[in-house]
């Protein structure tokens, strides 16, 4: 057992006027995770500590939260790996509900932009649409994604355009625009080339660091914009006024 | 102010039976999908190993075998009429989720892959089969959100963290729900034509489970208290690999790609307790086997946990198949499954009882059969029955797609000749002032104190191994904590995002159907898959062929039951 000090930033707009910082001592052991200590906090000391939290190793999403200034899920944060003093926040340039709870409506909404959902009017056949396991290969990692936010929140794009459609959106675009079975390629590539869209990614690499499930998100917009680019589909602006299509 | 909505159907949950029974149920009128979670945050994302179909993709395969080895799985309490329904249903409804977009892993032809899973055997028992079709091991989360994009395409609309309060079942139909919009705690109330419960399972009243933290059966409590029986409570399973210290699962499919277990003495002992399949044998019997080396002192070490040792299957096949297993035992373990063996223990996993319904997923109002007007349920919180006294792996998220979408077109016909339901000011009203009585307790108990207890107790009493005495013991106990229940105390006393209230509230449903678990196992005194009693060791096929149907009387509970379904498969001795 070690002892450890966790400072969050808490705000209920129901009794705050704005966030403050508050202190907890918890007792934790090494095996133990950042949500344990959450947890704890809110059972034997602090019962009004709010975050969101549900399958606890890794595949739901709910816990994603900025943990000593860096997005992660606090039940894939281990104790062991923490200095002394814990600092957590939730997650950046998402509205707060409370506490640590942000609202996650506007990034969801951000997904039906770009038509998630496999699209092909061709009749099917009576067994099984054949994938090649390598053309499985290529939406692979993206399907793993758990949208748990981390990605977008992390994004300095998204920090000066709310609208951008962000790291997350754009992965979802990826998984069904090179999924072998879907027929819908261009009409959703069109979907993500406007002003808020997928020229506004600048390879920054944040996403790509938070990313709990280890998605290179970075990589597979970059194979979005060179297809947009074999496709001519391409719209830069450069000049006030002035648009050049390729 | 309180909000009044009405749609045609209404469906509690968005997992697996909530989306599937949302999307066949948008084609007959409009339909509401309400959740305590975003929808994608669903415990059905957590399935790993795969979800059962007779494709016979990579070998020779039958619907009429997979519909014996359920019902020898259910130790014979399945009934054979709902499990030959879901077996013969199972190739369609896989290929139907591959048309809708679900990612499976591929054989090099382009099929879909199958492996071989615990419990499912080629020629009715004589050696394992590959019947398990996967999405590496995320194949829970590969359909979950398949479906939750076919209900965006088709525009469901969906009600995310939406606490459920009350579902209002009076004069013998369902009138509708009445719930809580979290982020604001405004109270909202349903009126609906029909409504689907598919609310997933209650792991959380154990203490070591697989399960997510709002799996807690809510639904299922809230119906017992409104005079719906729950079938067969006794039943829980426990998962034999579940990583040792934190429950977390590790997929049986780590075990049909090779895996085995090895107790402290380095031997392969399911050799022992299953010659034909071996490590592959039912869940119960593994679970019993790992609890019975770990008894007898050959836990590893001596102590109390067993090894499961991946690293006989190669590297590649690993991290094609098993990366997600592969990646949480190097985070929370720190070890390389394809260096070392990993550290497992048995795991609360999954309920076989639950709400009773027929096979089109309308709810049961008595042992008789009779069905309860405008109420479905469908998934891990109904009991149709398909899996028993014991469930197979890989069947649960059949059950789910089959049943749900079955719900669904049942719901087709409910549309045309049902009123929307009548939800009274006092109904509201009622739910309000519980809340706010919760709210308002000045007692001395933390919730978590609470909980801790009844989970402790029902680990030490009522899981894998159980006795009158244990039993009675843990009665006692959690009558003194319902008791301490109503005498809590919260420290957030506001409406926006209240946990500590769902907490609170969530506490008397998970006490409420542990006690419904721990007398219906004291009851039963026999022992029947998942159901051991130490005391009576014997499967007793004369006395207890049959379900157990519990019905809330005042604050007892009064038994009844209802024959199991046999059509086919005749009871036998259960060996593998």
């Amino acid at each position: 057992m070690k002892t450890y000090t966790f400072r969050i930033r808490r705000f209920n707009p129901e009794k705050d006027t704005e966030s403050h910082w508050e202190e907890y001592t918890v007792e934790m052991e090494s095996m133990e995770r950042v949500l344990d200590g959450l947890i704890r906090i809110k059972e034997t000391q602090d019962g009004s500590l709010t975050f969101r939290r549900s399958c606890a190793h890794g595949i739901c999403g709910s816990c994603a939260m900025k943990i000593n200034g860096k997005n992660a899920l606090a039940c894939q944060s281990l104790i062991k790996e923490m200095p002394e003093t814990i600092t957590i926040e939730p997650l950046q340039a998402f509205p707060v509900i409370k506490d640590l709870v942000v609202d996650m409506e506007p990034f969801f909404e951000k997904n039906e932009e770009v038509l998630p959902y496999l699209i092909n009017d061709e009749p099917p056949p009576e067994r099984e649409r054949l994938q090649s396991p390598e053309e499985q290969q290529r939406v692979l990692e993206s399907i793993t994604c758990i949208m748990c936010g981390s990605c977008t929140s992390s994004c300095p794009v998204f920090w000066s355009d709310p609208k951008y459609l962000g790291p997350s959106a754009l992965l979802k675009a990826y998984r069904f625009i090179f999924d072998s079975r879907d027929r819908a390629q261009d009409e959703r590539l069109k979907r993500i080339l406007h002003e808020h869209g997928l020229w506004r990614c600048h390879s920054i690499y944040n996403c790509v660091e938070v990313c709990p499930k280890e998605i290179d998100i970075t990589s597979h917009i970059i194979r979005l914009k060179r297809l947009a680019l074999r496709k001519r589909l391409i719209k830069i602006q450069t000049k006030k006024n002035s648009n050049i299509e390729y | 102010m309180n909000r009044l909505h009405q749609y045609d159907v209404v469906i509690i949950g968005s997992g697996l039976a909530g989306l599937r029974a949302a999307l066949e149920a948008s084609n007959h009128g409009n339909v509401a999908v309400i959740s305590k979670l975003y929808p994608t945050r669903s415990h059905s994302t957590a399935a790993q190993g795969g979800i059962a179909a007779a494709l016979g993709n990579e070998e020779p395969d039958s619907p009429e075998w997979h519909f014996y080895d359920t019902t020898k799985g259910s130790d014979y309490l399945g009934d054979q009429d709902a499990i030959e329904v879901m077996c013969e249903d199972a190739i369609r409804t896989v290929i139907e989720l591959e048309h809708m977009g679900v990612p499976f892993s591929r054989t090099p032809e382009g099929r879909i892959a199958q492996r071989r899973f615990g419990g499912h055997t080629r020629e009715f028992g004589a050696a394992p089969v590959r019947r398990a079709c996967y999405s590496a091991d995320r194949t829970g989360h590969a359909i979950v959100f398949a479906l939750y994009e076919q209900c965006q395409l088709r525009g469901v609309r969906f009600f995310p963290e939406f606490h459920v309060l009350d579902i209002v079942v009076e004069d013998g139909r369902c009138h509708g729900v009445v719930a809580m919009e979290i982020p604001t705690g405004q109270i909202h109330a349903f009126s609906t034509k029909a409504t689907v419960v598919a609310s997933g399972g209650y792991g959380r009243v154990f203490k070591t489970t697989s399960n997510a933290i709002a799996t807690t059966g809510d639904c299922l409590s809230i119906l017992f208290n409104r005079g719906v029986p729950l079938e067969d409570m006794e039943f829980f399973q426990f998962h034999p690999t579940g990583l040792y210290g934190l429950g977390i699962l590790i997929t049986e499919g780590a075990r049909g790609e090779g895996g085995i277990l090895i107790n402290g003495k380095g031997e392969r002992f399911m050799e022992r307790y299953a010659p034909t399949i071996k490590d592959l044998a039912p869940r119960d019997m593994v679970s019993r086997a790992i609890l019975n080396e770990i008894r007898e002192g050959r836990g590893i070490d001596g102590r109390d946990f067993v090894y499961l040792d991946l690293t006989g299957i190669p590297k590649q096949i690993l991290q094609e198949r098993l990366p997600e297993i592969s990646t949480f035992s190097k985070i929370y373990l720190g070890i390389d499954p394809s260096e070392s063996p990993i550290p497992v223990l048995p795991t609360a996993h999954y309920a076989m009882g639950g709400i009773p319904t027929d096979v089109d997923a309308r709810v049961l109002s008595n042992e008789r059969g009779d069905t309860i007007e405008g109420l479905y349920a469908a998934g891990e919180c109904a009991c149709v029955s398909v899996h028993g006294a014991n469930r197979l792996g890989c069947n649960s998220l059949l059950d789910t797609v089959v049943f749900g979408r079955r719900a669904g077109k049942a719901i087709a016909e409910c549309l045309r000749e049902a009123d929307y339901g009548r939800i009274t000011n006092e109904v509201v009203e009622r739910a309000i002032v519980e809340i706010e009585n919760i709210i308002n307790s000045r007692g001395d108990t933390r919730v978590g104190s609470i909980r801790a207890e009844m989970q402790k107790e029902m680990m030490e009493h009522c899981s894998v191994f159980r006795t009158e005495e244990g039993l009675k013991k843990t009665i006692e106990i959690l009558t003194e904590l319902k008791k301490a229940s109503k005498n809590i105390q919260l420290h957030d006393r506001t409406k926006r995002f209240n946990t500590e209230l769902l907490e609170a509230i969530e506490l008397r449903h998970l006490l409420n159907l542990a006690d419904v678990i721990a007398r219906s196992a004291l009851q039963r005194t026999e022992s029947r898959g998942a159901h051991y009693r130490e005391d009576f060791p014997e499967r007793d096929d004369k006395n207890w062929l049959k379900h157990t149907f519990a019905f809330k009387e005042g604050d007892s509970i009064e038994f009844r039951y209802r024959p199991v379904k046999i059509t086919r498969f005749q009871p036998e001795e259960r060996k593998y």
